[in-house]
């Protein structure tokens, strides 16, 4: 088959003299613009890999002339930014956490310090606004678990809760109900916990009766008016603030099997100067309570 | 004698899945067995029931064999098609979660859909379009028939049943955990002799050309074939755990294992998606334009350099991990060398067009090979500056990557194989043209607008995750969390939704278009390609 024959500027351009099923090919040279491109690629590869580590020898490869390696770059982006701020952290960890706010240089730099470390390892439970989930406490609010003064934020983020890591872990243990009460012991005391805050009885008789039980069994960790005690960790349940739920349902599973929700110590993890400063942040986020309270 | 031979065999093969269905240790295993366990079962029962009945004289092999290139095409539609389907709907998933419906777990979710995705449109739209096209292109460009009679209908079939063990397996939960290489390793196993065989039909036909020389087609589809080969069983060495189950452990372990998969991840790209590929486009852009190939020389220094520089570009994908800094160093300048072996293939697509640029205004479909020729070039500039190790380490792990990729799979991979698709058609159906080529334009111009959108959302959202996860105040602490990061997605996410929705229905009217010209077009006067020699 013969192409057709047409005026464009490629007719005085030899064909190669093949035919398949009528595809012939033009006999042109490669186009220079992208010959020379090419050939200059090839030669800026071999100077790369003379300047940069490449090539594999017997032993170990050729570490290229520049002396570059990605984890030297990495080691020396960490220590300048460490050397760039070695005298304020080492200020950060003398000073009382209380005496932090005194000065606002240092209580600007130890809030984006912790907002760091919060966003990078605290956010991924407690949220990236703290808002908290389901069995992650909120941190904006002032109901606090373990204390919600600046030392008492402090030494749970340093120690954490009920971890086998550290053992000073904060620790508590709420005993399974479903092993010591009756069904209809838990289900009555549930009911007069739903009450405790104000809110109108879902079955009045219910509620009476789990009066006595809550007295004799909760109260002890819970307090009598149910206003909770930040020492045993034992949350206040006369507050609109239910970490797993404050449904009937919820109340009664959590009464059952209790719940044993774990924080890590993030002493082990972190630097001094980071948890000092993650507790700034946190404790300056509404919540955090100013002195004994 | 063969029948009673063939009896055997599939009476074994039966057998044996039915024991290990029996045995089986997890659901994906036990379905799978199933599946052959039946699809034997009834090729026995069928082969039974013939036996002894007088052959009906072997059909015509006198001419082009294109039965199962007619099968192919019509595979590559369909799965084409679900492949994009899936697609829309994982990028869903990504701009509103709540599609990861409650009631569809865990077979729906995100995690499980994703390599569907992948593996729909890579293996079964690519890899069906590559062996319909090369089965075809072949046999033109030798003159001669496939060889090995019905070893082509095995490809065919077998390749198929492939995919539907991979897409089944993904769904029940069976996965090696390597990214396009997901299927388990009997899956593998199955692939393998499959893609023996291949080979075998490719290069017997070669072998048995009419034709002095080998077309540079036949070059891109051989080093495909043999490269696809390798990279598939060395990257799927693995022991499985127990001969009744889909788990296995791979023998290379850490970084060689990451160092192997990515050796096969970026030659997937490069031998699958680029050089088999480039087959077609050397085939049906001279055959569309009806004009010669711009250049001899410039294909065939551009063909090896591309075969000899892809293979290295692999460590690109492992900068700043495990992997040592010289692997890192070669992959990323191999990457940067092979810019322009890979621009030779945009050259020559693009130059052969010069002289037939009048058709761009009245052949939809010489432009939808345009516009795949110049994605295909956009793609491989922006594939070796995104290896370089400092741009890197902006675009690693962020939306860029898949901006990147879907800018080469829906430009050029998509859009070279609609144009061979519209090409087929009406010559393998015996159609005297397309149904409508103002059909065509619609599918064009929805296909180029959904990818425009596609790839410019996921550029934009690449770039801004990238800079937000590198955001630090004046004393050098991370501003952006990663939620956060995760929640200024959001627009872009449903802009690409939105060109994936465009895309599909580009193919919807595509399918439409070739269903109508296979059904109702007008018959050609005579068959165009007249009979080869045999």
């Amino acid at each position: 088959m013969s192409k057709k024959a047409d005026d464009k500027h490629e007719n005085d351009v030899p064909t190669t003299g093949h035919s398949w099923d009528g595809i012939e090919e033009y006999d042109n040279p490669m186009p220079r613009w992208w010959l020379y491109t090419f050939y200059a690629c090839i030669v800026w590869g071999i100077g790369y890999t003379i300047a940069y580590p490449a090539w594999p020898m017997i032993n170990q490869a050729t570490s290229g002339l520049l002396g570059y390696s990605t984890r030297g770059a990495l080691a020396e982006d960490l220590q300048s930014a460490e050397a760039a701020n070695a005298a304020i952290n080492e200020q950060l960890v003398s000073v009382a956490l209380t005496e932090v706010s005194a000065d606002p240089q240092l209580q600007q730099y130890a809030v984006n310090m912790g907002a760091a470390v919060f966003r990078t390892n605290c956010s991924q439970c407690h949220g990236s606004g703290a808002a908290g989930a389901v069995g992650f406490p909120n941190l904006l609010d002032d109901a606090w678990l373990w204390g919600g003064t600046v030392d008492a934020i402090h030494d749970t983020i340093a120690h954490g809760i009920r971890n086998e890591d550290d053992p000073d872990a904060r620790y508590s243990e709420m005993p399974a109900f479903g092993e010591i009460l009756s069904g209809e012991e838990i289900e009555q005391v549930a009911h007069y916990v739903y009450t405790i805050g104000g809110r109108d009885p879902l079955n009045a008789d219910l509620a009476a009766a789990g009066e006595e039980t809550f007295l004799y069994e909760c109260a002890a960790c819970h307090m009598d008016d149910g206003s909770g005690n930040v020492d045993l960790g034992a949350p206040a349940l006369n507050d609109a603030i239910w970490l797993y739920g404050g449904d009937i349902d919820t109340i009664i599973e959590t009464v059952t099997y209790s719940r044993f929700g774990v924080m890590p110590a993030w002493g082990l993890r972190l630097t001094d100067a980071e948890v000092a400063a993650v507790a700034t942040y946190v404790h300056g986020l509404g919540g955090g309570v100013t002195e004994a309270e | 004698m063969t029948d009673y031979f063939k009896l055997v065999v599939l009476g074994l093969i039966t057998l044996a899945a039915a024991i290990a269905a029996n045995y089986a240790r997890d659901l994906a295993y036990n379905v799978h067995m199933l599946l052959i366990m039946i699809i034997a079962g009834v090729a026995f029962l069928y082969t039974l029931r013939r036996v002894g009945e007088p052959k009906a004289a072997a059909g015509d092999t006198s001419g082009y064999m294109d039965g199962v290139v007619r099968y192919g095409v019509i595979a590559t539609v369909v799965w084409g098609i679900v492949g994009f389907l899936a697609g829309t709907f994982i990028a869903s998933q990504l701009a509103f979660p709540q599609l990861n419906f409650e009631w569809a777990q865990p077979y729906m979710n995100f995690g499980r859909l994703r390599p569907l995705h992948t593996s729909a449109v890579i293996f079964a739209f690519g890899g069906n379009a590559l062996i319909a096209t090369s089965f075809y292109v072949v046999q033109r460009t030798t003159a001669a028939r496939l060889w090995g009679g019905n070893l082509a209908w095995f490809v065919f079939w077998g390749y198929n049943l492939f995919i539907v063990l991979a897409a089944t397996g993904y769904l029940l939960g069976a996965t090696q955990s390597k990214e396009y290489a997901e299927p388990s390793w009997y899956i593998d196993l199955w692939l393998t002799i499959v893609w023996v065989a291949y080979l075998a039909v490719f290069v017997g036909t070669l072998v048995k050309r009419k034709e002095p020389h080998i077309y540079v087609a036949n070059w891109f589809y051989l080093s495909f074939i043999v490269t696809v080969a390798m990279l598939h069983v060395v990257n799927n060495l693995a022991i499985p755990i127990s001969i009744f189950g889909s788990s296995s452990v791979e023998v290379m372990a850490g970084v060689q294992g990451a160092m192997t998969q990515w050796w096969y991840g970026h030659n997937a790209v490069g031998f699958f998606l680029t050089a088999g590929f480039l087959g077609m486009m050397y085939y049906f852009v001279p055959k569309q334009a009806e004009r010669p190939v711009f250049s001899y020389k410039l294909s065939i220094i551009h063909f090896w350099a591309l075969i000899f520089l892809y293979i290295w570009a692999g460590p690109h994908h492992l900068h700043y991990t495990a992997l040592p800094d010289w692997a890192g160093t070669l992959g990323m300048v191999m990457s940067i060398i092979l810019w322009m072996p890979s621009w030779g293939g945009m050259i020559n697509g693009l130059m052969t067009l010069s002289g037939a640029w009048d058709k761009l205004r009245t052949d939809p479909v010489i432009r939808m090979m345009v516009v795949s020729i110049g994605f295909y070039g956009m793609s491989t500039f922006e594939g070796p500056m995104m290896s370089i190790r400092a741009v890197n380490s902006l675009s690693h792990y962020t939306d860029w990557t898949i901006g990147h990729v879907h800018s080469g799979a829906l430009g050029w991979n998509g859009m070279i194989t609609f144009g061979a698709l519209y090409f087929l058609v009406p010559r393998l159906w015996n159609r005297e043209r397309l149904y409508s080529l103002s059909l065509v334009s619609w599918h064009f111009w929805l296909a180029t607008i959904g990818i425009v959108l596609y790839a410019a959302s996921m550029w934009v959202t690449g770039i801004m995750e990238g800079l937000m996860w590198r955001e630090v105040d004046a004393n050098g602490f991370l501003v952006n969390s990663f939620a956060d990061t995760v929640a200024a997605k959001f627009p872009m996410y449903v802009v690409r939704a939105l060109g994936g929705l465009m895309y599909v229905a580009g193919s919807l009217i595509m399918a439409y278009n070739l269903w109508m010209t296979a059904t109702r077009g007008e018959a050609a006067a005579k068959s165009p390609a007249a009979a080869p020699a045999e």
